[in-house]
């Protein structure tokens, strides 16, 4: 555990060096949770019955999904791990003393960790002062944030536990992103539009895949759109996509180890 | 001309010989940007109209941009991984070279694939156009035309400006991404909805709803006036500033060394 949490703290403090490139981002990403909460209001004034979530709500689900971006998107992160199986370092990591699977997790981990620690508190101080419409609230109760930061990390644990059961794909086809599996991941986890949004029938079915464990659950659970029992639902919900895909993801790697040939020397 | 053209085909074979990959990346693409218009769809089908603008309308509009998007992403690839053409020095072979080097930027790099996005736009106006409501008469025609040929070479002045800005930083700069994925993401509705001030933005700065909004009032005859037939006639004024600005990096470009 300890080698792991090593691992870990090496990866996060290098990430944050990038603090230019963080800044190049938060521009992008603030003007696009603006344009968003836009879209949204005209939606809300054109039928404001057929809003589906409280319009407050859905203010804070947008913004904190902004701010957070890098800790529950299925995207952006772990292009090493491709990286690695590809050009055949995967050899030096099979020579350590270390379990593949763990390494690369805590490692992904800690890139998530080290982007949205750059990013997420400039979005948040300007989100919090912004005049009403835009303005983001606190959770109505400190149970219902204590509830969000249990929420927040199985998230990213989930998220993170799929992206590398995608990665692993690369043993056997050898080329890039399978870009399917994470627009898949990313529409269905409310990335698009928050599920709530989904028409009846496949509001039900996205409500219990994995992909509901993911960003879905922390960003309605902050906004006061799932509370109480559905909140506690929701958290039992996260923690058995995540030891499922966990268990998964783990003998998947056992299997594809046990066939990697790498070529040359 | 003649000369695009084989470097045209030159790359349209390179590409095609890997013809299982071609295939399944073109129909991955195709797969991903349904999510976009499923997004649509799905918020339309709760709502629907937004400012007027029915669901088959609104998808019209989707497919359109989606169509001038994947036209700029196509042909303006070699302007999309610039920097790494600054980074890699390739750019330096290119400025030793006989020809013009936009010519030979926008030559060398054609992306077959992305494609896909264009073949599914299409797909997806063919299915908005029934229940739309417009009659297709000439002055129609040509609107669509001009709205996605025009749009097309919008975002590649876009992607142009975003080229530009690497002479100075060397690095690809995120927050273009909200002009170009930006433009395109919230292109899926008319842009009218963002409010007066975005679309001032958008009209005056840059021209993104003068391909959009206004053509697409004439289109479903929400105005009668022929002159917004020609509006994204106009927006292609601002290729001018794009290449003007190219200009200026280009002139104080170093190279990065080897």
């Amino acid at each position: 555990m300890k080698k792991y949490f090593a691992l870990f703290r090496i990866r996060f403090i290098n990430g944050l060096q990038y603090r230019a490139a963080a800044l190049a981002g938060l521009s992008t990403q603030f003007a696009w949770g603006f344009m968003q909460i836009l879209a949204y209001s005209a939606f809300y004034r054109a039928n404001p019955g057929a809003f589906p979530m409280e319009f407050s709500h859905l203010v804070s689900y947008i913004w904190i999904q902004q701010a957070f971006l890098a800790l529950f998107a299925p995207w952006g992160v772990g292009g090493n791990v491709v990286d690695t199986i590809v050009s055949g370092n995967i050899s030096y990591d099979l020579a350590r003393p270390m379990d593949i699977y763990n390494r690369w997790f805590s490692e992904a981990i800690a890139d998530r960790v080290s982007k949205a620690t750059l990013r997420c508190l400039p979005i948040l101080i300007v989100a919090f002062i912004l005049p009403p419409p835009f303005k983001m609230v606190l959770p109505s109760d400190l149970f219902q944030f204590s509830l969000f930061l249990v929420s927040a990390p199985l998230a990213m644990f989930t998220v993170t536990a799929y992206c590398l059961i995608d990665h692993m794909s690369t043993f056997y086809t050898m080329s890039r992103y399978n870009a399917i599996f994470v627009i898949l991941a990313d529409f269905l986890a409310g990335g698009y539009i928050p599920v709530p949004f989904f028409p009846e029938p496949f509001r039900r079915i996205a409500e219990i895949l994995p992909f509901a464990a993911m960003q879905n659950m922390p960003l309605r659970i902050y906004s006061g759109d799932m509370a109480g029992r559905d909140a506690a639902y929701g958290i039992v919900l996260q923690l058995f996509w995540f030891a499922v895909l966990l268990a998964f993801g783990k003998l998947h790697m056992r299997h594809s180890l046990k066939r990697v040939i790498t070529q040359g020397g | 001309m003649k000369l695009y053209m084989k470097y045209f085909s030159i790359q349209f074979k390179s590409q095609m010989q890997y013809k299982a990959t071609f295939i399944l990346n073109i129909f991955g693409r195709i797969v991903m940007s349904f999510a976009t218009v499923a997004s649509v769809l799905f918020m339309m089908v709760r709502f629907n109209e937004i400012e007027g603008f029915t669901v088959s309308q609104t998808l019209l509009c989707t497919s359109i941009v989606t169509m001038a998007f994947s036209l700029s992403e196509v042909f303006a690839r070699g302007f999309d991984i610039f920097p790494r053409l600054l980074g890699n020095g390739e750019f330096d072979r290119i400025l030793v070279r006989p020809r013009r080097v936009i010519f030979q930027v926008l030559a060398s790099h054609i992306e077959f694939i992305r494609l896909g996005i264009f073949i599914q736009a299409v797909a997806v106006l063919c299915y908005a156009i029934p229940g739309s409501g417009v009659v297709w008469t000439w002055d129609k025609i040509l609107t669509l035309f001009l709205m996605i040929s025009c749009g097309g070479a919008v975002f590649f002045s876009l992607y142009i400006i975003y080229a530009s800005f690497a002479f100075f930083t060397t690095e690809g700069l995120e927050f273009m991404n909200i002009l170009t994925y930006g433009g395109r993401e919230f292109g899926r509705y008319p842009y009218s909805i963002y409010g007066k001030r975005i679309l001032k933005l958008l009209t005056y700065v840059v021209p993104l709803a003068l391909i959009q909004y206004y053509p697409l009032l004439y289109l479903l005859d929400r105005v009668k006036n022929p002159f917004y037939i020609f509006t994204p006639v106009i927006s292609l004024l601002f290729l001018i500033p794009s290449y003007a600005f190219f200009r200026i990096g280009l002139r104080r470009y170093k190279s990065t060394g080897s």
